[in-house]
């Protein structure tokens, strides 16, 4: 089934579609999240409690915890965990280093980015996906609604879509030494060494031999027969580069 | 020419400027004060881009290129048409007109949520009073040990914990219970009227129990400078609460879920400034209120004078908002 889409209409006339991240591109975003945070806020605990330790008074005469250590330790760990979404998604335009590792990005419902109220009352509405335990309500409403999303994204009209890295490399691929290549062989060419080892040894040979046959004329059927995987690889690598 | 030899000069001609796309979004994404030639310079690659991006659908579809060249177009897009960044004017237009006027449509609500309150807290007092051992569910056994040894809790706190750290959970904890008031309004406003109804009956349930061991008056020196502003904030907050209740009832737009959106994005405009409100409220209830050594007159000042900076900060007065008039009926 193909994945949701939200249709940026610009004032040109080309539209493109933004592609909704599922609950498992989301989960997963918040699940490095998840971990990144609490590395930092164990970080930050276990430094402060270990400088505290005979510098500062960790604990105040009558047992209690110190002032100090409840100001420059505790505060800041529980405002890492806590502050860790909304800080990184204002900062960082609707991105978390999670959700660029996972290749997602929070946008407005007519693809913009969302702006710092919009990114607030998306943090806010925590409170109830986060309910009863594990983000269970968020969860969810993202698995039951079409767009993917939860309450704190229906509340601030948020969305979040697909957002590959890939894409800044493809241009860089457009300029092959071979000028009389076809752009959408060099394309196939690209994808096929990318995907070389994770295909089967005989279709890698079909495809290659296939491609070549198309774009290098000066390779006779008998040479392309006879030619091993390597040098398959080889001869594509060369005519993309 | 040829049709394959027509695309493969254009995409020659293309190349170096689609290979240069990716540093210039990066550039002009970072940036938020651009000259006006470069916005024009902006406006004509979006343009280039979006009839780039036309050919490339109609040549190479589904191709990897197509996909970067949609990719980059939408990135522009959204650089394009990112709101203006100018914090001071934003923060002020926020609190002297969004926040009044929000107010002002939720004058009913707050009316209605704050009846609530009070009704509630009476409800406790009779409770209490009718019932003295059902304390036991709205209070902890802690508390009413002391209350029944003659000893209220706040007494003493400031030696039992610093006004730092005092202030911080507080603030923290009524930040907590407005947001929830607020958010759980979106169960058809419900929640809201759980969460305020709760903590009135449990305010008028404790002053009941204090009263009848003679502490009432101690709790009311206690509560006077902070509980204004705090009982105040606690009632707004649910009244923005039944607006996202009331727009999941009663929808002002296309859609629920257009409305409850209108609603959220309104709403939470006022939970900034209660937000801020219970900041001062925590300081008062971890500084002030504990001492004993604050008299009561000093108190009430407090109390009414920040009650006071509220009523400004909800009008707008406090941010040089003018009054205006309304046009005479001719």
């Amino acid at each position: 089934m193909a994945a949701p889409q939200v249709t940026l209409q610009s004032i040109t006339g080309v539209d493109v579609e933004l592609r909704i991240a599922g609950v498992g591109s989301r989960s997963f975003a918040f699940v490095i999240d998840w971990h990144i945070r609490l590395i930092l806020a164990f970080s930050w605990w276990a430094v402060g409690t270990l400088m505290s330790i005979g510098q500062l008074n960790f604990l105040a005469d009558d047992g209690d915890l110190s002032p100090g250590y409840f100001l420059w330790v505790l505060l800041p760990t529980a405002g890492i965990y806590l502050f860790y979404h909304p800080i990184l998604e204002i900062l960082m335009r609707g991105s978390t280093p999670g959700k660029r590792m996972a290749g997602v990005r929070i946008v407005t419902r007519t693809g913009d980015i969302p702006g710092i109220g919009a990114l607030l009352i998306r943090n806010v509405f925590r409170l109830i996906d986060s309910l009863p335990f594990a983000y269970l309500v968020g969860l969810a409403t993202a698995m039951f609604t079409e767009q993917h999303v939860r309450f704190g994204d229906i509340a601030a009209g948020t969305l979040l879509i697909l957002d590959s890295k890939e894409h800044d490399t493809s241009f860089a691929r457009l300029t092959p030494a071979n000028r009389s290549l076809d752009p959408r062989a060099a394309d196939l060419i690209h994808e096929l060494l990318e995907r070389w080892t994770a295909l089967d040894e005989k279709t890698r040979g079909e495809i290659g031999r296939s491609l070549l046959a198309q774009t290098d004329k000066s390779i006779s059927p008998e040479q392309l027969a006879r030619m091993t995987t390597l040098g398959l690889k080889a001869r594509l690598q060369a005519l993309i580069e | 020419m040829t049709a394959e030899a027509g695309m493969q000069a254009w995409l020659a001609s293309r190349v170096e400027t689609w290979r240069q796309l990716s540093p210039q979004l990066e550039a002009l994404e970072k940036s938020r004060n651009h000259s006006a030639a470069e916005a024009l310079q902006a406006i004509d690659l979006y343009r280039a881009l979006g009839r780039d991006l036309s050919i490339a659908r109609r040549i190479l579809p589904g191709s990897r290129v197509t996909k970067a060249l949609e990719h980059s177009y939408a990135k522009l897009h959204s650089i394009i048409y990112r709101k203006p960044h100018d914090w001071r004017a934003r923060l002020l237009s926020l609190f002297r007109e969004e926040i009044p006027a929000v107010v002002r449509e939720l004058r009913p609500a707050i009316v209605w949520v704050t009846l609530l309150f009070v009704l509630s807290a009476g409800a406790g007092w009779w409770l209490i009073s009718e019932h003295p051992e059902l304390i036991s569910l709205l209070a902890s056994e802690e508390m009413i040990n002391g209350v029944e040894g003659g000893r209220l809790w706040t007494e003493g706190l400031l030696n039992v914990t610093p006004s730092s750290m005092l202030s911080i959970g507080i603030l923290s904890n009524n930040i907590a219970v407005s947001l929830m008031a607020f958010c759980l309004g979106i169960l058809f406003g419900l929640g809201t009227f759980y969460i305020i109804a709760t903590n009135g009956l449990m305010l008028g349930a404790i002053f009941a129990f204090t009263h009848q061991h003679g502490m009432a008056g101690e709790l009311l020196k206690f509560v006077t400078a902070h509980g204004v502003v705090e009982l105040s904030v606690i009632c707004l907050a649910g009244a923005a609460g039944t607006m996202l209740g009331e727009a999941v009832i009663r929808p002002t737009h296309a859609t629920r879920r257009e409305s409850f959106q209108h609603a959220a994005t309104k709403a939470s405009r006022l939970l900034v400034l209660c937000a801020l409100l219970l900041v001062g409220c925590g300081f008062i209830e971890g500084y002030l209120s504990p001492d004993p050594n604050f008299p009561m007159i000093s108190r009430v000042i407090v109390g009414l004078g920040y009650g006071m900076v509220m009523i400004g900060a909800l009008t707008g007065a406090l941010f040089g908002r003018k009054r205006v008039k309304p046009a005479a009926d001719f």
